[in-house]
């Protein structure tokens, strides 16, 4: 597939923003039953605010996608109406709810409106911005399976027909926020930022291990459709002669990525070095120097944006048997 | 139910692109608007089609063949193309298991052609909406038609009667007859999307003659010249030699 840059910017903006809203709630979630110092409204608020920046980000990034960005204002809530059949639908949903909670969350916290709604048995106050808080993560998850099925739902698309695309969509965000939120509490909660950045070791290397098995998965894939069956003729020479157009068609544009294979040998190890290997060790030294926790974060962006494009142009679709040769 | 489609017989397809040319003649000029055309006269010329003739040589020269293969939505019974669609643009007509588009509800997201394995939809680089073959909904019900002329227009521009167009729910339909007799087949039927257009196979016509076949064995007149006429009233051992 031609990878869209819109739909790369838009999936890895909003899974570093989800991953910092729960790097945020779950540090408020320790805290609420006292594992950690519970932090000033501040850092919860300022944070949500970070993570609002990132998912304005990736919406403005998805306009582009539409046919015509004025389609945004006059037909995009259409995209709405379809949530019982279309998992692009259902993240249209899910992306405005889960960025209403994390404002909401964000305001509660910065305007310091955080009435109590219940008392736990144990004595724990559950405000409104916990109550928040666990919607808000609910959507996160949401969100994350959502944006992953669009592409998981599609069986002749084997190279994304599974599981570990849902996995991997959750762990890269959850390691990208994690990281982004060990830097940023590095300068508003200096004493925090171990936690964060403990965390975002561990879901880093499983984010390593998830995409690495999705890679041998999609090495061993053999192609279910085959010239014999694109045309439905039984025999093991077939060559296509013609194409039908002279020129270059939607189906030559939208369906290859237009690189070399030298080009696509390269990514693999670059995106795998530079969005789990590098951030791992700059997160190990950052518990000593806080400040390349920063360029953990920046440098596996880059590195996510790389894998991003090789998970789309991986993607080998069985249309391309029928547009081989122009002539 | 209903399930027009289109019958292509692979046997007398010559790829002469007359369904091309005129499915993009009816298409561009109805209320629907153009299909985009880009540089139709230079040098990368690219545009909307709902049909293509594409061309396959099927084994290795001396003992090959060429095989004419016109492709277009196949309106699949099962189209994957369709839950997909965010907005419900793409729909499957419950009258006559049609899918169209409707163009003023499509925001162009492409995701649909992610999900067609046949590549039948082009998005219109000009509209910015998604297109694809209707089996000329605008024309097989326009009353103002003579009845022979309500068929999608590729059925009708074709010379050698490659393309049948019918309901193939209909057991006693010349579509129904062409796919049950003919060896109709569908098209990658691995993805279980159920295509309702279907392809008749190239087949040999081959006629065995026998020697005894090339001189006449017998010569009835002269034959029956010789018989011994029998009398009136007689019986006969056969029709042939009575009265």
């Amino acid at each position: 597939m031609k990878p869209a840059f819109s739909v790369i910017f838009l999936t890895t903006l909003i899974g570093a923003a989800q991953g910092l809203f729960l790097a945020l709630f779950t540090h408020q979630s320790y805290a609420l039953f006292g594992l950690l110092p519970m932090q000033s409204d501040d850092f919860y608020g300022y944070g949500s605010a970070i993570a609002m920046a990132l998912l304005g980000g990736g919406l403005f990034a998805a306009v582009f996608h539409l046919g015509k960005p004025i389609y945004m204002v006059t037909r995009a809530w259409r995209g709405m109406t379809q949530w019982r059949t279309s998992w692009l639908s259902r993240e249209l949903i899910a992306l405005p709810a889960f960025m209403g909670i994390v404002f909401l969350y964000g305001v509660s916290h910065l305007a310091g409106f955080r009435p109590v709604l219940v008392t736990l048995p144990s004595g724990q106050p559950i405000d409104l911005s916990f109550v928040l808080g666990v919607v808000g993560t609910l959507l996160a998850f949401t969100l994350f399976v959502c944006t992953a099925m669009i592409y998981a739902c599609l069986r002749f698309l084997r190279e994304w027909y599974s599981p570990l695309t849902v996995i991997n969509y959750i762990l890269m965000g959850g390691s990208s926020g994690f990281i982004l939120a060990a830097f940023y509490a590095a300068s508003a909660a200096p004493d925090q930022a171990d936690f964060f950045a403990g965390w975002a070791i561990i879901i880093t290397v499983l984010a390593f291990a998830g995409r690495a098995a999705s890679l041998v998965r999609n090495a061993r894939l053999k192609p279910k459709s085959t010239m014999q069956t694109a045309i439905g003729v039984k025999h093991p020479t077939i060559v296509q002669r013609s194409m039908g157009a002279m020129g270059g068609t939607f189906n030559t544009r939208e369906y290859f990525h237009g690189k070399s294979i030298a080009f696509m040998r390269a990514i693999k190890p670059a995106f795998l070095i530079m969005a789990f290997v590098l951030p791992l060790a700059l997160l190990a030294l950052g518990l000593f120097s806080p400040a390349l926790l920063g360029v953990a974060f920046v440098l596996q962006y880059v590195g996510l944006l790389a894998e991003r494009w090789f998970f789309f142009a991986q993607a080998n679709h069985p249309q391309n048997l029928y547009y081989q040769t122009i002539g | 139910m209903t399930q027009l489609a289109l019958v292509i017989d692979l046997n007398v397809c010559v790829g002469c692109h007359a369904c091309v040319t005129s499915c993009k003649e009816w298409n561009t000029s109805g209320s629907a608007g153009p299909l985009c055309d880009e540089n139709p006269y230079g040098q990368d010329p690219t545009g909307t089609f709902f049909n293509r003739v594409q061309t396959f040589e099927i084994g290795q020269f001396p003992n090959s063949e060429t095989l004419h293969f016109p492709k277009s939505c196949l309106h699949c019974e099962d189209p994957p193309c369709v839950p997909v669609c965010p907005t419900g643009a793409s729909y499957k007509r419950k009258q006559d298991g049609i899918v169209l588009v409707d163009y003023d509800k499509c925001i162009g997201c492409k995701y649909c052609t992610w999900a067609c394995p046949y590549g039948a939809r082009e998005i219109d680089e000009k509209a910015k909406v998604m297109k694809k073959c209707t089996l000329c909904v605008d024309r097989i019900y326009d009353m103002s038609m003579p009845e022979a002329d309500r068929k999608p227009s590729c059925v009708k521009a074709c010379p050698t009667s490659a393309r049948l167009f019918g309901d193939i729910h209909d057991p006693e339909s010349a579509v129904s007859l062409a796919i049950r007799e003919e060896g109709g087949y569908a098209l990658m039927p691995e993805w279980g999307t159920q295509p309702a257009n279907h392809y008749l196979p190239r087949r040999k016509m081959k006629m065995k003659i026998h020697m005894d076949e090339l001189e006449r064995a017998d010569n009835p007149l002269k034959v029956d010249g010789h018989l011994p006429k029998p009398a009136k009233g007689a019986s006969s051992m056969d029709d042939a030699s009575a009265w």
